[in-house]
């Protein structure tokens, strides 16, 4: 691990490379350049599929699967649609990707087009990252400018247009079917799936819709070779390197890259330099984004029977699992974007959930009544525990709330709401109860830890 | 009285042309048009709703229907110096509520008003991925992150004496490390 060379991040550190003079020196572009006029589409979906990628927005789907779902008709344009909407809490990852190194973005994005049959891009950024638009467009005005984007890149027949397009605040537009709806101009409403994206997409057409971080990993993985890219990762059928977040209340919180693999013990104690306070305990971590339910390191795995999937890690700290789709979901929890917001004993988990609730009800679109009003009906219940209404059955109803909430919708949103709910609940039934009981105590919040730290004003 | 119609600028006019080009349908640019003309006026007014559905060919129902949609888009008035105080669970663990706190008691507004001044509105913000970086604030396009309540004044300092604003940042402060982890 110590040996461990950066490659998704390996420019990060290089000065100005926004300039397309200075990517270019750093290697950016080269590989766009040989999978254009030396690769066929075929090759290159054949190594993202060795590579065995699984998307970075959340979900986890394998990429190279889902491209190859494509079957576009005679007369129909496909369309390559990258997510920049980064709105999970706890997630800020794809704006690193986009401000520092928007050039190799602009690659994947011509290896991603070529492969997939794509003649145009969009990029959905979400709006208040106007920041990271302007470094995308002035780096596409300097790819225009050298031939790479346009009718005529790296002198093949294969016309490539992409373009920027602003979200304008709004959660639920990184759903995928909700952000095509949003770059159509409408309302960032989700659709029915069926059908789904690869069938009718943006503007009625064939679209893959593919996070960041995914489709900046597209050059990697065709530079390296898919297999040996693929096994820079610990696990199997989860390939490759990737970001990590950390937040919280730890003492280097940041963007990290590392193998897929790592246990969330070494993002905390070894990427994220421990917890703040050396005297105060880890208590839980939200292991990637909000919608991904709580880990509680004093927690063992429990996987005796020698098929679990898991089985590996019996008897061993939560915390003690490589991080991966697979591995995660078998835990009781998901991968997410794999950027954790860490806990220690200080923070009140009921506090944290509510914290969360009020984020989701908020931001649900309102299509589906489970999901509207079981978001709204949550935070009442929870703000009725914390102020103390000595009703212990609102626990019970807590969990009743958000299991009607699941399966019932037109989006996975209201699952990425009961969720966290539920394993929160689970995870913790003796805060939840106590504090169906008597309340939490009126000073309750959640920067007990760290308040102090901001110093005072002159 | 008729309210004065809508125009934009001719650099941002010529924009719309530009946008256009981008996608198959004009409806499709109904959000970048929308962007253009709060850049421009400030807010939506109702005559830039006439103006946006009258230039993509939409009903003015259907304009209003998008803008109500997005948080970003401001239905009212609101002061030059937009600040979102972002209060998500991140920011919340790193003191965003006392963030919020020092904000209301300078500016004398609660979250959702505008300072006696008229320079700030103060509004809350979900989760705006600098989280790594928490607390923070945006002012209208800019981040400001890893505040210290000094930092916080600083800031608010220079934008009531209309100045550069100190430190604005594009995103991580500190560089993403490159290592792996070795507990
Ligand atoms: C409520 C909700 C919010 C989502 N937000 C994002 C997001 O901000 N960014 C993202 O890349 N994917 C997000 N997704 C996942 C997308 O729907 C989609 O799966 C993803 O963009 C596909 O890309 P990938 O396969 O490369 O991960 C979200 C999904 C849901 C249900
Ligand atoms: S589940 Fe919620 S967010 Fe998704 S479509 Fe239904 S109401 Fe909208
Ligand atoms: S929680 Fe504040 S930026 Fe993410």
């Amino acid at each position: 691990m110590d040996d461990f060379k950066p490659i998704l991040t390996a420019r990060y550190g290089v000065e100005n490379n926004q300039a397309i003079s200075v990517a270019e020196q750093h290697g950016v572009y080269s590989v766009a350049r040989r999978a254009l006029t030396e690769m066929t589409p075929g090759q290159i979906l054949e190594q993202v599929k060795a590579a065995s990628i699984r998307g970075r927005g959340g979900a986890g789907f394998p990429a190279g699967v889902k491209w190859g779902f494509l079957r576009p008709q005679e007369g129909q344009s496909v369309y390559l649609v990258l997510n920049g909407d980064e709105s999970e809490p706890g997630t800020f990852k794809d704006r690193t990707l986009m401000t520092r190194d928007p050039h190799r973005l602009i690659e994947g994005i011509l290896c991603s087009c070529y492969a997939i049959g794509a003649h145009t891009a969009y990029i959905y950024v979400r709006g208040e990252l106007a920041a990271a638009i302007d470094v995308l467009e002035a780096a596409l005005k300097e790819a225009r400018a050298a031939g790479y984007v346009g009718a005529r890149p790296f002198g093949q027949d294969f016309p490539i247009e992409v373009w920027t397009h602003s979200g304008a605040g709004a959660y639920i537009c990184g759903e995928e079917t909700a952000l095509l709806n949003s770059l159509e101009g409408r309302r960032g409403e989700p659709r029915y799936k069926p059908p789904f994206p690869a069938n009718k997409g943006v503007f009625g057409q064939p679209t893959i819709v593919n996070n960041i971080e995914t489709i900046q990993s597209v050059p990697d993985i065709l530079d390296m070779g898919g297999d040996a890219w693929a096994s820079l990762s610990r696990l199997e059928r989860d390939g490759g390197t990737r970001l990590y977040g950390i937040s919280g209340h730890v003492k280097k919180p940041g963007v990290y890259e590392a193998p897929v693999g790592i246990t969330m013990r070494e993002l905390i104690y070894g990427l994220g330099g421990g917890m703040l306070h050396d005297d105060r305990a880890l208590k839980a971590v939200i292991p990637g984004g909000s919608s991904t339910p709580v880990l509680r390191p004093d927690r063992k795995v429990r996987a005796n029977k020698k098929d679990h999937p898991l089985h590996q890690w019996h008897g061993l700290s939560e915390i003690d699992v490589p991080m991966g789709v697979d591995t995660y979901r078998a835990l009781g929890t998901m991968l997410g974007t794999t950027c954790a917001i860490v806990m220690d004993e200080s923070v009140s988990m009921v506090e944290a959930c509510r914290n969360l609730m009020r984020f989701y009800k908020h931001e649900s679109c309102g299509q589906c009544t489970p999901c509207r009003e079981g978001g709204g009906w949550l935070v009442d219940v929870l703000d009725g525990l914390c102020s103390g209404t000595n009703r212990p059955e609102d626990v019970e109803l807590l969990v009743d709330i958000a299991n009607n909430m699941m399966g019932n919708t037109i989006c996975a949103f209201a699952e990425g709401t009961a969720m966290p709910l539920l394993g929160f609940v689970r995870q913790f039934p003796e805060e939840f109860s106590a504090a169906a009981q008597s309340g939490l105590p009126k000073s309750t919040r959640l920067d007990d830890s760290t308040r102090a730290l901001l110093g005072s004003a002159a | 009285m008729q309210p004065m119609a809508f125009a934009l600028s001719p650099a941002r006019e010529q924009q719309i042309a530009l946008l256009l080009e981008r996608y198959p349908t004009k409806r499709a640019a109904c959000l970048p048009v929308l962007w253009l003309c709060q850049r421009e006026h400030g807010w939506i007014s109702p005559e830039v709703i006439v103006f946006v559905a009258e230039r993509l060919d939409l009903s003015t129902a259907v304009v209003k229907g998008v803008v109500t949609f997005y948080t970003m888009f401001f239905e009212h008035p609101v002061a030059p110096n937009v600040v979102w105080v972002c209060r998500t669970l991140s920011c919340e663990l790193r003191g965003a509520k006392a963030i919020q706190e020092h904000l209301e008691n300078r500016l004398k507004c609660k979250v959702g008003g505008t300072s006696e001044d008229g320079k700030f509105t103060l509004l809350k913000a979900e989760c705006l991925a600098a989280c790594g970086q928490a607390p923070m604030i945006q002012i209208n396009d800019k981040y400001f992150e890893n505040l210290s309540l000094q930092e916080l004044d600083d800031i608010i300092d220079s934008v009531e004496r209309e100045t550069e604003l100190p430190t604005a940042s594009l995103a991580n402060e500190t560089p993403a490390q490159n290592h792996g982890a070795s507990p």
